[in-house]
């Protein structure tokens, strides 16, 4: 990302980051998951962060206002220049990593959107107002198969500790709010960092309390994707990601 | 006269326009116009050119490029010069399906979107749908999701059929 992007521009694209790296991760899915249900509901969730993405990158470019489509920000940057955070990238593991990471990043977005909303930016507001709906359906879908989970048999409860105990650190980078996010705030168009970990606590303890799982303490938070600083697996999968626009330039649907 | 008589031609455009606008299917729900599920949020005339407002259903909803290019196609065929505009606020709601939509979605075997109550659980909380094929309220949901962003998929305890109910949103 240029230096010179606007503080609102920097923080779109960090928002559309998030959303298309957790849509292909979704979208990974596909065809591989332990029911058709599942197959159906990942790729749809997919879909709804996507399109979230679509609009967010058209927007940027709008902000940006030299002439770049959705296209040049979603398949044709480098990997320190998405700022998406860790925890989205993470790949898949199993079915219960999925599922928390899932229900970490909805529970965030919610509120997220909600303030979005009470907001200033009328463009974001657009974006939120179809958002709040679908990300609800995340919470709940993801939310439930945490609990089925956690209360499940002792396999299934394994992995889903195994999970929290790997991804729970990832979650700090959500609320973490830079220079370029703190003028959006300022400015009215997007909520603080801190209102929005009561409602993601409020959430998570929910959950979790229905889940038979305790909530750990981050001793380490895992922070580094809003710089650009990704982990080894980001590259294989913006290799998939971007594969048909590297491979065929400017092809279009 | 003539200012009378020309404001008369542009209604009458204008009316032309909005009726072979409006009368787009879904390519999803054939049986559904663009009019009765209520993304056709209007139609203007802007000189010679008539401008015609959609909003998606869902922001990843595959359709809406293929609806906003049908409208455009439509008003081409109809010998109008067409622009498509994409509105997204305020966002579409399941509520802007017009009555004679839903009736149509009932007739095709997808039960339309039902009221939600005020106070719903966080999880496990989805309600029970309204079977379209014998009315019964004994069904169940088989998955949150389905064919389309739009459906999800339930059974029907009474009748034994498997229905799409379309989700609202």
């Amino acid at each position: 990302m240029a230096s010179d992007a606007s503080p609102l521009q920097q923080t779109v694209v960090q928002i559309a980051d998030d959303h298309l790296i957790l849509g292909h991760r979704l979208s990974q899915w596909c065809g591989h998951a332990p029911m058709l249900e599942e197959d159906l509901s990942m790729p749809n969730m997919a879909l709804d962060l996507i399109g979230q993405s679509r609009s967010l990158y058209t927007y940027a470019a709008e902000i940006e206002g030299l002439g770049r489509t959705e296209d040049d920000f979603a398949y044709l940057r480098s990997d320190r220049e998405y700022t998406n955070c860790l925890l989205v990238e993470r790949g898949n593991k199993d079915f219960a990593y999925t599922m928390l990471r899932q229900l970490y990043f909805a529970a965030f977005m919610q509120p997220f959107w909600q303030g979005v909303l009470a907001g200033t930016d009328k463009t974001l507001q657009g974006i939120a107002g179809k958002a709040v709906k679908e990300i609800t359906y995340h919470i709940r879908h993801a939310g439930e198969w945490v609990v089925r989970m956690g209360d499940g048999t002792e396999e299934s409860a394994r992995r889903l500790q195994a999970a929290i105990e790997d991804l729970h650190p990832y979650t700090e980078e959500l609320f973490l709010v830079d220079d370029a996010r703190a003028a959006c705030i300022d400015a009215g168009v997007l909520p603080s960092g801190e209102s929005l970990r009561q409602p993601w606590t409020d959430t998570i303890n929910a959950v979790f309390t229905q889940a038979l799982v305790e909530v750990p303490e981050i001793t380490y938070p895992m922070v580094g994707g809003r710089v650009g600083k990704h982990s080894e697996e980001f590259g294989f999968l913006l290799a998939e990601l971007q594969y048909m626009q590297r491979a065929y330039p400017n092809s279009q649907w | 006269m003539v200012n009378s008589a020309d404001s008369h031609k542009v209604q009458d455009t204008l009316a032309r326009a909005t009726a072979v606008a409006a009368a787009v299917e879904d390519p999803e729900l054939p049986f559904l116009t663009v009019h009765d599920l209520g993304i056709l949020r209007d139609v203007r005339l802007e000189g010679e050119v008539v401008v015609a407002s959609v909003s998606p259903t869902y922001s990843g909803c595959p359709a809406v490029g293929v609806i906003e290019k049908s409208i455009e196609q439509a008003l081409q065929h109809a010998g109008f010069t067409a622009k498509i505009e994409r509105v997204m606020s305020p966002p579409w709601s399941t509520q802007w399906i017009t009555d004679a939509g839903r009736q149509k979605l009932l007739e095709n075997g997808i039960a339309p979107p039902a009221e939600q109550s005020a106070a719903k659980p966080l999880l496990f909380g989805a309600r029970s749908v309204c079977c379209p094929f014998c009315e019964s309220v004994d069904t169940q949901k088989v998955s949150e999701f389905g064919s389309t962003p739009c459906k999800s998929q339930h059974r029907c305890n009474s009748c034994r059929e498997p229905f799409d109910y379309f989700k609202c949103h």
